[in-house]
């Protein structure tokens, strides 16, 4: 336990000490930010178009603001989870310093833990700016605030899944930017294996669209916390990690 | 302290080491003695537990690398071929994570920080970036962070290499000092290394195991007859060699002389005694009752060297022929 602490407070320097972190950040907070500032000027110019017409439709901010920027703060994840796991494994094997790791009587999977969690933690410090915008609906208006706790949950669960995938991937590799652009690949095919069911209901249309990260996203956006949905980021989130532990071991064989 | 049996590691397209057996006492100082590629670096991966073996067993302190690898990662220290440092982190704070990562805590952890900079010569570059020092002290703090938990077994992969000449020594005295506490095995293909640093040595070669033996024995072994280097001189600066060679040849107990080197006013000879005989004596007496200046009378002993090129059976480095790149326009 204390290994796993000792690995990601290691990580988390070495985010933060670099310009990592600050750039993922800055490009985070303008993305959002220009998705809020967007999600707010249409609810405000909608409100008022009902108004002008003497229509008195309730307007729901958690429906009309929270629930699309949440999808959409998810979606942005997606293109930033790469950068962040890339270098978690492929940069340790490009300058040695695995055989630091590896041959210290630290368990693999205390290192695995301790790089995935400072991951999920830098990712949640994204998510942190998000809040910033939210809070400002906070101040003017009544937002109902426990469905936006069940969207953050579910955006830290799909991240989870995705991390956890990206340390798998970066252990496969010494070069960064093939560990990077491949779980890039992976995590643009999670999300667009959803389309599928659009326009085909046959039972592998539904596979490949149960198997998409987004579909289980859909009902934390909404608030819902569904079992299934949470059973599949866990069993994601197990998998990416398992596969990196016994990639971990092969190393030992054959390289 | 080290037993390694039977041990074989293959690649996909190559067998690293092939069937080395041998075994290290505590407190030795073991220098792993080989050409680039020999499988040194593969050894000494297997006994820190960073790869498996293919087949056979290899045990530190008792705990087989296989069965009980926790337990040996305890014990061991590894510096490996280049130091694994993190760029981004300053020195002190490194050897804190290292220092962590093997089980140290609290003032424990602080003291022997402390203790290790004094020790590798690192206490001057504590706060600064591992990224910027030069490669010498890239090398010590690697050093240090391999002594860090005081483990009983240090395993160093080329501690000195690329270091200067004074760095050089500095390291060997310091892994010199280390001896006895620790038991040490370092890989080098620099052989005066060996000769000055370790006790006992171990020779392979393309994977296989050439010889194990203490320092002394190994040059006794190949050495044969006694052979000796002697430097003479006539007072009135006229010696023919050859003559010169014959009187010598005359002297009792010696089976050979060769001629090997004049001088402006001196020769140079080597001697070689005739098996069990103890010549020096006679002729140094020799020389003083020819009427010569004994200027230089030393025993030739083989340098390592030989011994490494005569047991490995590689012939001596020939210079590569010089073809140059690119033909100058006649």
């Amino acid at each position: 336990m204390r290994n796993i602490w000792t690995i990601c407070a290691k990580e988390l320097r070495s985010y933060f000490v670099s310009p990592i972190a600050y750039l993922l950040l800055t490009m985070f907070a303008l993305i959002f930010g220009f998705f809020f500032w967007n999600a707010l000027g249409y609810f405000v110019i909608e409100g008022m178009e009902m108004q002008m017409r003497g229509q008195t439709f309730p307007m729901n901010i958690n429906e009309q603001i929270i629930r699309p920027l949440l999808s959409n703060a998810s979606v942005v994840g997606l293109f930033f989870i790469p950068m962040i796991t890339m270098r978690l494994f492929a940069e340790e094997k490009r300058s040695g310093t695995i055989e630091l790791l590896a041959t210290s009587p630290v368990r693999d999977i205390e290192v695995i833990l301790g790089k995935w969690l400072a991951a999920l933690i830098l990712y949640a410090c994204l998510l942190f700016f998000t809040a910033l915008n939210f809070a400002f609906l906070f101040h003017y208006g009544k937002p109902d605030w426990k469905p936006l706790a069940v969207g953050y949950l579910g955006l830290l669960l799909q991240a989870g899944t995705l991390l956890a995938l990206g340390t798998f991937i970066s252990t496969l590799t010494k070069n960064q930017i093939i560990a990077g652009a491949a779980t890039f690949g992976v995590c643009l095919l999670l999300w667009v294996l959803e389309w599928t069911s659009g326009y085909e209901s046959a039972t592998w249309a539904q596979v490949l669209s149960y198997l998409s990260v987004i579909t289980h996203f859909e009902s934390f956006a909404k608030g819902v916390i569904q079992a299934k949905d949470v059973v599949f980021y866990l069993t994601g989130i197990f998998l990416g990690l398992f596969f990196t532990a016994r990639s971990m071991e092969s190393l030992r064989w054959r390289s | 302290m080290i037993i390694v049996k039977d041990v074989t590691k293959r690649y996909a397209r190559a067998t690293a080491v092939d069937h080395v057996s041998f075994s290290v006492t505590k407190g030795q100082i073991v220098g792993f003695l080989g050409p680039n590629g020999a499988g040194k670096t593969t050894t000494m991966r297997i006994l820190t537990c960073f790869l498996s073996p293919t087949s056979g067993t290899a045990s530190v302190a008792g705990f087989d690398v296989l069965e009980q690898p926790f337990e040996v990662k305890k014990r061991i220290g590894y510096l490996p071929e280049t130091p694994p440092l993190y760029p981004e982190m300053e020195t002190a704070e490194y050897l804190r994570f290292v220092g962590k990562l093997k089980g140290l805590s609290g003032a424990e952890l602080e003291r022997r920080i402390d203790y290790v900079c004094d020790r590798c010569f690192i206490g001057d570059v504590k706060n600064k970036l591992l990224g910027k020092l030069s490669k010498g002290y890239r090398q010590r703090v690697g050093l240090a962070q391999a002594i860090i938990h005081n483990p009983d077994v240090l395993i160093l992969d080329e501690p000195t290499a690329g270091l200067d000449p004074k760095q050089i020594n500095e390291t060997r005295d310091l892994i010199k000092g280390l001896a006895g506490d620790h038991t040490i095995i370092l890989s080098t293909h620099i052989l005066p290394e060996v000769e000055q640093t370790c006790e006992q040595v171990i020779i392979i070669n393309k994977g296989k195991l050439v010889a194990t033996d203490s320092v002394r024995n190994l040059q006794a072994r190949t050495r044969g007859d006694e052979s000796l280097l002697l430097e003479v001189a006539a007072r009135d600066g006229q010696l023919d060699a050859l003559t010169a060679q014959q009187k010598l040849e005359a002297v009792a107990g010696v089976s050979r002389v060769l001629c090997t080197e004049h001088k402006d006013a001196s020769l140079l000879f080597e001697v070689q005694s005739q098996k069990g005989q103890l010549v020096r004596g006679d002729l140094a007496r020799a020389v003083v009752a020819f009427g010569w200046d004994l200027y230089e009378l030393r025993s030739a002993a083989k340098s390592l060297e030989e011994v490494f090129l005569q047991l490995t059976g590689s012939a001596a480095p020939v210079e590569a022929e010089k073809n140059p790149a690119i033909e100058l326009p006649s």
